[in-house]
């Protein structure tokens, strides 16, 4: 029965605060929440008003902290993918090359270089202009790619699984800062490297991974990283280190010493490698939450460098849209926010996972990389739990006593509090060719959570 | 001269804002600052401003001044207390050393939600309290009749109890919500479909010196033939349950006669007897409900069968003429006094609430036979706080009846307790010690109010209304004054 008239009263309060200092007058026990209009009109109301709704977002929350990710192989993207000739994957939603921007355009030079589809840029461009490559999202074929998240069939992917769906997902190789093509440059450095990790690197992390008895789990060094001041978007120094700790041994046994001195070298001295490793084990974790029927949560966050895209778990594959932001935060060299490209790649699933921005106040090594204070990162995982649907005790944040990450990003509160996702990000310069220019701090356009509101009203039985 | 701001997405509560306007308006023409609702762009209008499109979700700063200096001065007022107004919040949470939450359903141990945001967003936090296992009363008007059925039919399959929408009162193991007056701890229960039916029977009881246990309040639509009594049922359920109740009463604006069989049905089968005081043509007015309580544990004490204060002249003999003027926040007591006009006059009672649709009254336009007005109406608090919080409109009106050569007498409420006016007396006075018209008041409250009823009274009594605690004793001597046969 309801116990309603027999326990102590404790009020919580929102609307009129003269009702609510009536209460303290009172000496009882209230809260106040800061309330402010909802947005999402008749939609909102209609998808609160669903009765799948509630459940279905525990649901999705649960499949999401019951998910696992390990590192089962790896291999070039025609195998991995089924990757043929003249397909590309991007990153973000769908884009053709009339709308794509500058860091977009410069990694799809830099692929056409790189597969020796074109011996010039501009030879590149040509074919570019008129659509003589396939561009697909990689989220379509449940991969992921940080930045312009350009994939082409000769790189080379890490295939991971979760073992509570048997689902894959996969990711190319880490190539490092500054000039690379994922920040759309092309110049001939560029492709020597992604040559040389093509016919030495790939392979000998193949011979490692395959050696393993064990697969390496990617997850388990999610959860140790967070504990080590790597929040797993702009920062995975921990976890690079980590892994290149298990399978450091297994590439000395399988390969060449030179090859394996500068294997180790590049990775060691490439803070970012394992975040190749971090997003697919992101996308396994959202992915594991996708298709419930009136689920509110969303489980793709993605960025082409024009468009910010959004998926939901009630909407399936159906892509809401608005325009990319330009992200704010702290330039390199003599970069001002004027080169600076709107936000770009996949490296969002990060944060559709709980971790990165939303968990900021694990890292607050990177705070003044990224403009920001401790306090501000602190206060900004706070604010990420009152948009989402749970905690995942498995990312624990020492600093707010091992709070588990803010999980599960529900459209409703979203729109209910007015906070946007904070995303924590690299910054491309516009211009093709430019590589990166800066790090920051971005949020999705409020459009796409409007829209997607509007997706799931529509869906409603 | 005038000058307008229109501040788009800045959220304020009407509360808040009323006393930003009437810090700004000190010394000059006029200020409005207020969400742009349908109803305050009209009053904006009416003021004199031309407005450009604006949405409900903005803010409409409009000041009206008699020169440049305290127009801007009037500006930086409006700043000020906006900026203090954030400052006091920021300061008890922080006391508190906790961020406040963003939505009910992640404040931390809370059993109850009391809900007053404005009416079309109500159901939306109202289903976040449910979802997290809170009981909800919703204050808030303008919710959906279906809305309303849906979150009922939500709390009855997780058990929990929703009062409202527009929920006026509640008191709960001694815990007043919303508008209440402190009244002593006994063990009545009291189900209200009615929040001034709620306060003014539990302030007779008092008066009388009957305590209560706990007032379930229902919202005034539980008990349409639509919703048809689903708070009500579960009402009986937990006072019926509850170990502090020996005696339950229910009160009630006219219901759909189904339900109400309905609910007398159940109440048959209960160990605890039920006593019914349904408004209407056919039913008891409230201080008659009180009176039946009174017989059933046996108090003889009838404290409100006179006026308790006036100003020494007697005004109620013979007819003054005129036709009848009620001004009232109590929508209940509106209902009321309207029933037993009706009653006694035989002719139409005009009102923007009224008994026969025939009668419907414009509540701002003038009125030429008997108007009854419910400030506290939906359509006159869109955007705007509640009579009980904010008089403005109806001392306005106040002043317009005196002037009013076809008005001959006023009758009015006035209601304490917690939530409303700290000084209704104060501010009424002014108004009514003009008047050469006699005024009759209802004054709700008990001793312990925070508004110190005495005090009230006298002020009122000083200023030349005739006090009554008895809104249906204070209806029959205002007709008594018109020369209406008993």
């Amino acid at each position: 029965m309801n116990k309603l008239l027999s326990e102590s009263l404790a009020t919580a309060t929102a609307g009129v605060s003269l009702l609510h200092d009536a209460l303290l007058n009172q000496g009882v026990s209230t809260q106040a929440v800061e309330w402010s209009p909802p947005l999402g009109g008749k939609d909102l109301h209609d998808v609160m008003a669903d009765q799948r709704r509630s459940v279905a977002n525990e649901l999705a929350l649960s499949k999401m902290l019951n998910s696992g990710a390990v590192l089962v192989d790896v291999k070039p993207a025609s195998e991995a993918l089924n990757l043929g000739r003249g397909e590309f994957l991007h990153a973000g939603p769908p884009i053709e090359w009339s709308r794509a921007s500058g860091p977009m355009r410069g990694a799809l030079i830099a692929a056409m270089l790189y597969e020796k589809m074109a011996d010039s840029a501009e030879a590149a461009e040509l074919i570019l202009e008129k659509n003589g490559v396939a561009l697909e999202p990689c989220h379509h074929r449940g991969a992921v790619g940080p930045m312009a998240g350009v994939v082409t069939p000769s790189m080379w992917m890490f295939e991971l699984q979760d073992p509570s769906t048997g689902n894959k997902s996969w990711c190319s190789l880490n190539e490092g800062l500054g000039k690379v093509l994922r920040y759309g440059a092309y110049s001939p450095e560029v492709i020597e490297r992604l040559d040389w990790m093509r016919d030495v690197l790939g392979p000998l992390l193949q011979v490692g991974v395959r050696a393993r008895e064990e697969h390496i789990d990617v997850r388990a060094i999610i959860s140790q990283m967070i504990q080590m001041g790597d929040e797993g978007h702009n920062r995975n120094r921990a976890g690079t280190l980590m892994f290149l700790r298990d399978l450091l041994p297994f590439m000395i046994e399988g390969g060449t010493s030179s090859d394996v001195a500068r294997a180790a070298r590049f990775v060691g001295g490439n803070d970012h490698f394992f975040l190749n490793l971090v997003m697919p084990a992101c996308k396994l974790q959202t992915r594991a939450a996708e298709n419930i029927p009136g689920s509110t949560i969303v489980t793709v966050m993605a960025r082409n460098g024009t468009d910010f895209g959004i998926q939901t778990s009630g909407t399936g594959n159906e892509w809401f849209i608005g325009p990319a932001q330009t992200p704010h935060g702290l330039y390199l060299g003599n970069y001002t926010a004027d080169d600076a490209n709107p936000d770009i790649g996949d490296s969002a699933i990060t944060e559709t996972a709980g971790i990165g921005g939303f968990s900021m106040a694990a890292a607050p090594a990177i705070v003044r990389f990224i403009g920001g204070s401790v306090p501000d990162a602190l206060a900004t995982t706070r604010r990420m739990y009152e948009i989402c649907e749970g905690e995942n005790p498995t990312f624990g944040i020492p600093v707010l006593e091992f709070r588990g990450a803010p999980t599960g990003i529900d459209v409703t509160r979203v729109l209910r509090t007015g906070i946007l996702p904070q995303i924590n990000t690299g910054m491309a310069g516009k211009v093709a060719g430019t590589g990166q220019v800066g790090a920051g701090l971005v949020t999705p356009p409020m459009e796409a959570f409007t829209a997607a509101i509007t997706g799931l009203a529509t869906r409603i039985v | 001269m005038r000058r307008i701001e229109i501040r788009p997405g800045f959220y304020r509560d009407s509360v808040s804002l009323m006393q930003v306007s009437q810090r700004a308006g000190v010394g000059i023409d006029g200020a409005l600052v207020a969400m742009a609702t349908p109803l305050n762009v009209e009053l904006a209008i009416q003021m004199g401003f031309v407005l450009p499109p604006t949405s409900p979700n903005d803010l409409i700063i409009a000041i009206d001044a008699p020169n440049e200096e305290s127009l801007s001065h009037a500006f930086d007022v409006v700043e000020e207390v906006l900026e203090e107004q954030l400052r006091k919040s920021r300061e008890q949470s922080s006391e508190s050393g906790i961020t406040p939450a963003r939505t009910l359903g992640r404040t931390q141990g809370a059993r109850i939600a009391l809900i007053s945001v404005p009416g079309e967003f109500a159901f939306i936090d109202a289903v976040d309290a449910l979802e997290n296992d809170m009981n909800v009363m919703i204050f808030s008007d303008n919710v959906t009749m279906q809305d309303e059925i849906l979150l009922k039919d939500i709390a009855l399959s997780r058990d929990l109890l929703v009062m409202g929408p527009d929920c006026g009162t509640a008191i709960i193991g001694g815990v007043g919500l919303g508008f209440a007056n402190v009244v002593s701890p006994g063990s009545v229960g009291i189900i209200a479909a009615s929040g001034t039916g709620a306060q003014h029977l539990t302030t007779l009881l008092d008066h009388a010196g009957v305590g209560i246990s706990h007032c379930i309040g229902l919202g005034g639509r539980d008990l349409s033939s639509a919703v048809a009594g689903r708070s009500a049922k579960q009402a009986l359920a937990l006072l019926e349950a509850d170990e502090h109740t020996d005696l339950i009463v229910f009160v009630s604006k006219p219901a759909a006669p189904e339900v109400a069989q309905s609910l007398k049905d159940i109440a048959s089968g209960m160990k605890k007897k039920v006593i019914f005081g349904l408004l209407g043509s056919t039913g008891s007015d409230i201080t008659e409900t009180a009176e039946k309580v009174l017989d059933e544990i046996g108090v003889t004490d009838r404290p409100w069968v006179n006026e308790v204060a006036t100003a020494g002249s007697t005004g109620s003999t013979g007819s003054t003429g005129g036709s009848l003027r009620a001004l009232f926040a109590g929508g209940t007591l509106c209902d009321e006094a309207m029933l037993i006009a009706s009653k006694r006059t035989r002719v139409p009672i005009f009102s923007n609430i009224p008994l026969e649709k025939e009668w419907l009254l414009d509540p701002f336009g003038p009125a030429t036979s008997h108007a009854f007005i419910d400030f506290g109406d939906d359509a006159m608090t869109v955007g705007r706080a509640h009579p009980m919080i904010d008089s403005k409109l109806r001392i306005e009106r106040l002043a317009k009846e005196i002037n009013d050569p076809s008005c001959g007498v006023i009758l009015m409420d006035v209601v304490l307790g917690h939530g409303a006016i700290s000084t209704p007396g104060e501010e009424l006075s002014a108004t009514i010690s003009e008047s050469s018209k006699p005024i009759f008041i209802s004054l709700i409250g008990t001793t312990l109010d925070p508004q110190n009823f005495e005090r009230q009274k006298a002020i009122l009594a000083q200023a030349g209304a005739k006090v009554f605690l008895s809104n249906a004793y204070a209806t029959h001597a205002a007709l008594d004054a018109l020369g209406v046969p008993r």
